[in-house]
Order: structure tokens, then sequence, then C-alpha cells
């Protein structure tokens, strides 16, 4: 059987891609084995770990339920995109605060938490915020608020502080 | 994945016409978060799939009546941020953000949402039997791993249960589905949008063959409404409910004047519970009472080997939420 190729243009950390991608693709597909950014991980490959987080305009996504031609013309980051001469305030905090055992899920955590600040700076809610009160980045909600990638090696207390010192740090 | 033809559809008409015009099997695809994974297990096969993400549809517009209309394209995260939905419907924003990751809700729409299948393991599973998947072929959850499965509005040929957390709020908030066909545009209640298994568990809404869900209205919202959603799951976050429940009540001169009672995860359709919501309206709030509703509406629970906890579990949730919006004090069982 031969699939039919679609040409699509991705702009991926920046920079436009043009490529011939069978519709079925997924943007996690697209990334790995057609841009070779292996940054981003396949874990579960069903929107339950997290491990394929990446940023669409600023928001965080799971690339693995996104299919490649849906993201035509939007603003893609990785985990490659992140640092700018120097490492991303989050990447360097995970590293000081030992925020991962065995890596995997990192690059995910990582874009995930780029993803969440950015919501919690601009006053998102989430299920165990409280209305009308001040919104702070408590243990609670960063709990729920990070809950989409999973750490199988239970690295989460590094992971708790490298965010929180990320918070601090980007505030700056 | 089965290949398929990929389309953009640039409003609510070229994405009716488009799948109309298929004489294959089509679906419109939007946010993709549950659609993408049962094509990927191979649970849906469409031949043809028409992109409305980029149709017109992502507004939240206040109607004259001071209701709200929800753009049916709206991601479950804006939806449940939206200035208006925090302010007026509390309820929704609480019931999305008890939904899913963060990820999962910056992709997913309303309309999505509302279409969403179940997750009867069976049900996405091609090597098991399953009423919905395929009509007639019997249903491997009866007597299989029912512990995440419906107790009330189930039938001899299917227990699954509705997903959404989402769809309990609007459920319980009286919203309108707003679709539009080749036949022109009608609008559905919630509670008659999703439909009861019965005799034909593999007909799941009331939606007409190409029908495109265009946005969802809420009716003004009652002041002095207090509300709260809550979900009992396995883990504190990101999981599905074995129970939930959103409850919407005025207090007036000591009685419930306005009672919107709805249940999540243990039904075969968002459940709204009307048996006990007409023993609360105009009563007096009581624990007695708020036992003897929710009694009523588990009265007619039917329990499998794996779910047999789930009408205690609800009985003491809808207990322990009414008591908790009414400031009821008591012994509660």
């Amino acid at each position: 059987m031969v699939f039919e190729l679609h040409p699509v243009s991705l702009r991926v950390n920046g920079v436009e891609k043009t490529l011939d991608i069978e519709a079925r693709v997924s943007l996690l597909d697209v990334l790995r084995d057609h841009l070779h950014l292996t940054g981003t991980k396949k874990g579960c490959n069903q929107g339950a770990c997290g491990a394929c987080t990446v940023l669409v305009d600023g928001e965080r996504i799971n690339s693995c339920l996104a299919l490649a031609m849906q993201y035509e013309g939007r603003e893609i980051r990785t985990i490659e995109g992140l640092a700018n001469g120097e490492l991303h305030p989050l990447q360097q905090a995970f590293i000081e605060h030992d925020g991962f055992q065995c890596g995997y899920c990192t690059p995910g955590q990582i874009c995930s938490a780029v993803g969440m600040l950015f919501e919690f700076g601009a006053g998102a809610p989430s299920a165990v915020t409280k209305e009308g009160g001040k919104l702070e980045l408590t243990d609670a909600e960063l709990r729920e608020r990070m809950s989409g990638n999973l750490c199988r090696c239970g690295a989460y207390v590094g992971i708790r502080e490298a965010i929180l010192q990320a918070q601090e740090v980007m505030a700056r | 994945m089965n290949d398929f033809t990929y389309v953009r559809a640039s409003d609510v008409e070229a994405a009716v016409s488009l799948l109309a015009e298929q004489r294959a099997a089509a679906r419109f695809l939007a946010g993709g978060t549950n659609l993408v994974d049962l094509m990927r297990e191979g649970v849906e096969r469409p031949e043809v799939l028409v992109d409305i993400t980029r149709a017109p549809l992502a507004e939240v517009q206040e109607l004259p009546d001071g209701g709200l209309r929800i753009g049916a394209m709206v991601r479950n995260s804006h939806l449940a941020g939206h200035p208006l939905v925090r302010q007026r419907y509390p309820l929704l924003s609480q019931a999305i953000l008890h939904g899913a990751s963060a990820q999962l809700r910056n992709m997913a729409t309303t309309g999505g949402n509302i279409m969403q299948r179940t997750r009867c393991c069976y049900f996405y599973d091609i090597s098991s039997q399953c009423n919905k998947r395929t009509h007639g072929s019997g249903c491997d959850a009866m007597n299989g791993y029912n512990r995440m499965h419906a107790v009330l509005g189930t039938s001899a040929h299917c227990i699954a249960a509705h997903p959404s957390d989402m769809c309990v709020a609007m459920a319980a908030l009286d919203a309108k589905v707003n679709v539009r066909g080749r036949a022109g545009e009608r609008t559905i209640a919630f509670g008659e949008f999703h439909l009861l298994p019965g005799d034909t568990p593999q007909v799941e809404t009331s939606l007409a063959a190409g029908e495109l869900i265009t946005s969802i209205d809420l009716p003004a919202p009652t002041a002095g409404l207090r509300s709260i959603y809550r979900k009992v799951r396995d883990r504190a976050s990101y999981a599905f409910a074995l129970v939930a429940v959103a409850a919407a009540i005025r207090m007036e001169n000591g009685v419930m004047s306005e009672v919107r009672l709805a249940l999540g995860g243990l039904a075969t359709k968002p459940w709204r519970a009307t048996i006990a919501e007409q023993l609360l309206r105009g009563a007096a709030p009581s624990p007695g009472l708020f036992a003897k509703a929710a009694e009523a509406e588990l009265a007619p629970a039917v329990v499998r080997s794996g779910n047999a906890f789930k009408p205690e579990l609800t009985k003491r949730t809808i207990e322990a939420v009414l008591a908790e919006i009414t400031g009821t004090e008591g012994d509660l069982q």
C-alpha cells in the first residue's frame, strides 16, 4: 500500500521546515524521525505520560496526540530550542537540583514547566485554585499543574525544587 | 494507524459540505486528543478527516439574555480560564480543570469533549467483544475488569461509563448544543444530546449523520447559586473519575430554592440527578434529607463485581457536597 504524501511547512525552534509527510504522522514522529530532534521523547504514545510535551505558540501540548498536519503555521518549540546561548533557567535548575534520574521524562518535564509558568503568570486557574484568593505557586498548585508529566524514577522532589528555583530566577 | 485523506475546512459551511461530499467514512477532527488515540488503536478507521480547528468557532460571547455562547473550538483550558466562566459558571470551570492534564486541556476543544468516547478498556481493545464497537458482538466488560464502569443508565448490552467532567457540569447547568448540518441549524438540550445505550450502544448521541456541533449555550446564571465540583479518583490528579458530583444550590429563607445536581464517572451518560433534585428542591437542608435523596437517586443502580462500591461512594460524596454547599452541620454517614 502506498500512502499519499502531503507537503507541510512547520516552524520549529524558529526555523521553517518544509516536508512531505503522510497525514497520519504525529507531530512527535515528525520531530524525532523527520527533523531528527530526538530530545522530545516517546513514552506511552497515548497522552498519559507527558514525555512528548512540546510548546505550541507558548502553550504546552502532547505531541504524540497531535497530527503534524494540524500544526502548520504554528510556532513549535522543543527542548532543543529552549537554550539561548546559555541554558534556560529551568534546564539549569533541573541540573542543580537533580530533577531526574534516568532523564527520559526530563525534556517533557522541562517543556511542561515552561508552559506551566507561562500559564501561572497569566493567572490561569487550576483545579486547586481558590477563587478570589491570591495566586501562589504552593506545593498543591505545583503538583496539580505538573500532574500531566510522570517520572517513573520518582524524581519529583528534585523536579519541584528545580521549578521553584527557576520561577524565582525568571522573575528577576 | 490506517491512512486517510486530510482536508481543512475554513468555516462551518465548508466543514459540513466537505463531510457530506465524502462517500467514504469521514470524521470531523478537532483537538485530536481522543480521535487520534482511537485511530492508533484501530477503533476508529476513518478514510477522511475534515480538520475544523481553523473554522472561526473559538469565541466565547455573551448572549442578550445574560447567558453565554461557547464556540465549539474553544479549547478546554481557555474555557476554564475565561473570566466570564470563572465568575458566572465556576462549576463549569472547576469541572474542566478536574479533567485530563494541562497539556490535554490546551488541545481539547469544547465540541470534542462532548463527542469523546468511553474509556472502557474493552471498547479500546479491538480483540475484545464490544457492542459499542461491533453491534451484537457481546460485551466483555460484563464479567471482566469493570471497576471503572457505569452503574446507572446501563443496559444488558453495555455498561461503559461516560468519561467527561466538563459534560457533568454542562448537564447540571442546562446547556444547549447548537448543531449545523446540511438541513440547517438546530438546538439540542444537553440532557437529550447523549443517549443511553439500551439496545443500540453504538449510537451515542442524537446528532444526525454529518451534523457538526457549532456552539454551546449556557442559560443566564442565577444570582446566589453556590456550587461545588467534587471528583473522587484513584490518584489526586489526572485520572478518570470513580465518581464525580456537580452541585449548585441557591438558599432562600432557609430552603433550597434551586437545586442542580449531576453525576459523572458512574453513568453511561452525563447524569442529571433529577430524582434527588426533586426531593431536595424547596426543602430545608438536613443530613437526613441528603441521605434520603442520594439513596433515591442510586436506587436503580445495577452493579457488577468490580464496581459494587460505586453506589455507596456516590451517596457519601453527594451527602458531603450538599452539606458543604448549604453549610449543614450534623452527622454524615
